[in-house]
């Protein structure tokens, strides 16, 4: 009884957060004066802390982006750090707004779980790393055959990995970690030839290896991992909200808007420029969303276009120099591609 | 025939003589304690040479090539691993421990407020180190203070909302904060309970008794890593849509009861270990129930089991890094956070930040186990061996 008691008062003293999920989100986030961002526990590039505790990373910035859509301010986002097996209930219950934490978009989550996915602001899979001394002369995953693998156990991964080699005929041999740190030291210590886990996590361990310029990344990709946020199903609103909010940055990239252009491109001859940012007269692009007609401007003015994003998270203006690839636009031979803003 | 007095007494004491030179001063303290036989001359000359090979290096690591400050990874990577070091070189990160020292102490907890926790953190230091000084006067305002009047204090600066301060989700706490606030509260929390229930389950009355044995043992059985979970990835799905417990205290509430039934065992064996007549002779004094523990037995069961209470204690300071499981970040968990920063990973990153990280638990346990045997040599009433 005693501690009841104490859970009881405990409860009224922090008090419950208690704001109904009811199906308007927009609402709920305009009362409240913020999203609430559910972000990863740490990936370098997507979702990690700077110096000064603020979140940084593309999936964070995809939050700054909404917030700056929603409120024209980017700085309007609270994060909430998930780990993997907490992040679809609190997206369901109502804890977050946004679930932005490279989740891989699969069916079952789309429909089982009750998620919408917006779309892919990454296209990640599973990749190799190699040790190049180790190795010389390989530039593909198709000479692997006899290496020694390192790789985390429990994990998609690992059985991806069992069925490339068993679908190429080729013998490998597993050398299984628990914990990622493990597996980083053991392939660091030369204990396996080949490290293998999404592509864009082997740019961030290259950079805790001891001779980095040792090790090359594999071109192969032997699974899909789109990653991209997702809302809570059942509200259509705030669904389109994101997801436009994902198209504008694409689009943006597309007609060259970046941050330090965006006012001078206001002014722009060209009509599609004036219609995305809002210029035109009479528009109602941003109002029928549930936003204010200058949303684009907004949203660039506090992240950049996509391919800033890219570049200044996990492209060349990181430390994890990741190339473009195939997340680069439909027009430079990319998959990203957004509809047209009209 | 000349009278001899035979008896002879000796009027003052004879000077004491110094022990032979084989006995004492260096080389008879080296020889009994490190070359008393050849086996102990070869361990120690093996451990001689252990501690030579292994000593410099630690110290070359950690002082002598350790990079104390700097902006970003560059100063911790050699120029392979595209920083500015010479190739070949290892040597500590501090400089990632001191970009992110505010963040170890606080998570995230918004930089303009943080003097909040400061202050908090020197009124608990002002309230218990006088407590924790036997000459101290006022022994009994200083724990209502301590106890009572603080946690009220930190609860208002630490949250906020109201007399203008901001309000600070507990989200945004993390750090030593976390893993300070969640042992206090522990501490401060399991050891009455514990006592409660030890007593209950000593009790005649067979329903206190029953539910007492219930609590402890259905605790006791279930991993705080299980309940921590529970709560924080089932228990959302059972509360009303939008409505969040929250995690903090969450995990508050876990760790105190935790701590509650492993302290109540504790102290139950404190009070097997006092003979019946104590019992007895406190009954014959007429005592109630209540003045017989608290004056005869309580006092000499709970200094058996002081070492018991710390390790309580320190297991108990430990195990807040459980809390990482539903996303809290305390000391440990923030540090490990940090080494997915970019601009921060090498190879010297995770192991600096460990390293400190150890080094303030040891900090903490240390003092702990320091003070513990400090106490047990002030109450010490002559039953040690």
């Amino acid at each position: 009884m005693k501690h009841i008691a104490i859970g009881v008062l405990g409860a009224a003293a922090f008090g419950f957060a208690a704001s109904a999920a009811s199906a308007a989100t927009l609402d709920d986030v305009k009362a409240k004066g913020f999203i609430q961002c559910g972000v990863s526990t740490g990936l370098a590039g997507f979702s990690a802390p700077d110096d000064k505790g603020e979140w940084q990373g593309i999936d964070a910035d995809f939050c700054r982006a909404v917030a700056a859509a929603v409120f024209g301010d980017g700085t309007k986002v609270k994060f909430t750090p998930l780990s993997a097996k907490e992040r679809f209930t609190a997206l369901q219950s109502g804890e977050i707004d946004i679930l932005s934490r490279n989740t891989t978009w699969t069916i079952n989550r789309d429909t089982a779980l009750g998620l919408n996915f917006i779309g892919t602001t990454y296209y990640d899979g599973q990749g190799f790393m190699i040790n190049a001394k180790k190795l010389p002369g390989v530039n593909s995953a198709l000479q692997l055959s006899g290496a020694a693998v390192c790789v985390q156990s429990g994990t998609t991964t690992e059985l991806n990995l069992a069925d490339y080699f068993k679908s190429n005929k080729m013998e490998y041999n597993p050398v299984v970690f628990e914990k990622l740190e493990e597996v980083n030291a053991a392939y660091d210590a030369g204990r396996c030839d080949v490290y293998t886990t999404d592509q864009s996590g082997l740019y961030g361990i290259r950079l805790t290896l001891g001779a980095p310029a040792d090790h090359v990344v594999l071109p192969e990709i032997i699974s899909k991992e789109p990653l991209g946020p997702a809302v809570r199903q059942g509200d259509d609103q705030w669904y389109h909200i994101v997801k436009w909010t994902y198209f504008a940055l694409l689009d943006a990239e597309e007609l060259g808007i970046t941050k330090a252009n965006v006012d001078e491109m206001k002014n722009s001859d060209s009509p599609e420029i004036k219609r995305v940012l809002g210029q035109e007269a009479d528009t109602k692009i941003g109002t029928d969303l549930g936003v204010s007609n200058d949303w684009v401007v907004n949203i660039v003015k506090a992240v950049g276009n996509y391919g800033e994003m890219f570049e200044r998270n996990v492209g060349s203006g990181s430390p994890l120099k990741i190339a473009r690839g195939i997340n680069a636009l439909w027009t430079k031979g990319g998959l990203q591609y957004a509809p047209p803003i009209r | 025939m000349q009278e001899h007095d035979m008896s002879w007494v000796r009027t003052e004491m004879a000077l004491a003589q110094p022990a032979p030179s084989s006995e004492r001063g260096l080389t008879a303290w080296i020889r009994k304690n490190l070359i008393a036989t050849t086996g102990d001359a070869i361990l120690t000359i093996v451990g001689i040479a252990l501690v030579a090979m292994i000593l410099p290096q630690i110290i070359n690591w950690a002082f002598i090539n350790a990079q104390w400050t700097g902006p970003d990874r560059s100063v911790c990577a050699t120029v392979a691993q595209g920083g500015i070091q010479p190739d070949g070189w290892t040597g500590a990160c501090w400089a990632f421990v001191n970009a992110k020292f505010g963040q170890f102490m606080f998570g995230t907890y918004p930089i303009e407020e943080r003097w909040r926790p400061i202050v908090v953190a020197i009124l608990f230091v002002a309230l218990l180190v006088p407590l924790l000084i036997p000459r101290v006067p006022r022994k009994g305002l200083n724990a209502i203070l301590l106890f009572l009047v603080l946690p009220v204090v930190a609860f208002v600066l630490l949250v906020g909302g109201i007399f203008g301060l901001p309000h600070v989700e507990t989200s945004r706490w993390g750090g030593l904060l976390v893993t300070l606030s969640l042992s206090f509260v522990g501490i401060a929390v399991s050891l009455p309970i514990g006592i409660v229930l030890a007593l209950g389950r000593r009790s005649n009355m067979p329903i206190v008794k029953l539910l007492c044995v219930i609590f402890i043992e259905t605790v006791r059985g279930i991993p705080l890593i299980t309940v921590l979970f529970f709560a924080s990835v089932m228990l959302p799905l059972f509360l009303p849509a939008g409505v969040s417990f929250d995690k903090f205290l969450r995990a508050l509430i876990g760790v105190s009861l935790f701590a509650a039934a492993y302290m109540a065992e504790v102290v139950r064996g404190g009070l097997q270990a006092i003979p019946k007549g104590q019992y007895e002779g406190a009954d014959s004094l007429g005592l109630s129930y209540w003045q017989k523990m608290g004056l005869v037995v309580m006092p000499q069961a709970l200094k058996l089991v002081i070492p018991g209470i710390v390790n309580t204690f320190i297991g108990m300071f430990k195990d807040t890094s459980l809390v990482i499981v539903i996303s809290m970040f305390d000391l440990l968990g923030i540090v490990k956070q940090n080494f997915s920063d970019a601009n921060w990973a090498t190879p010297q990153t995770a192991r600096s930040g460990l390293v400190f990280a150890a080094f303030i638990f040891w900090l903490f346990c240390f003092g702990m186990s320091r003070y513990s045997m400090y106490t047990e040599r002030r109450l010490d009433t002559g039953h040690k061996r």
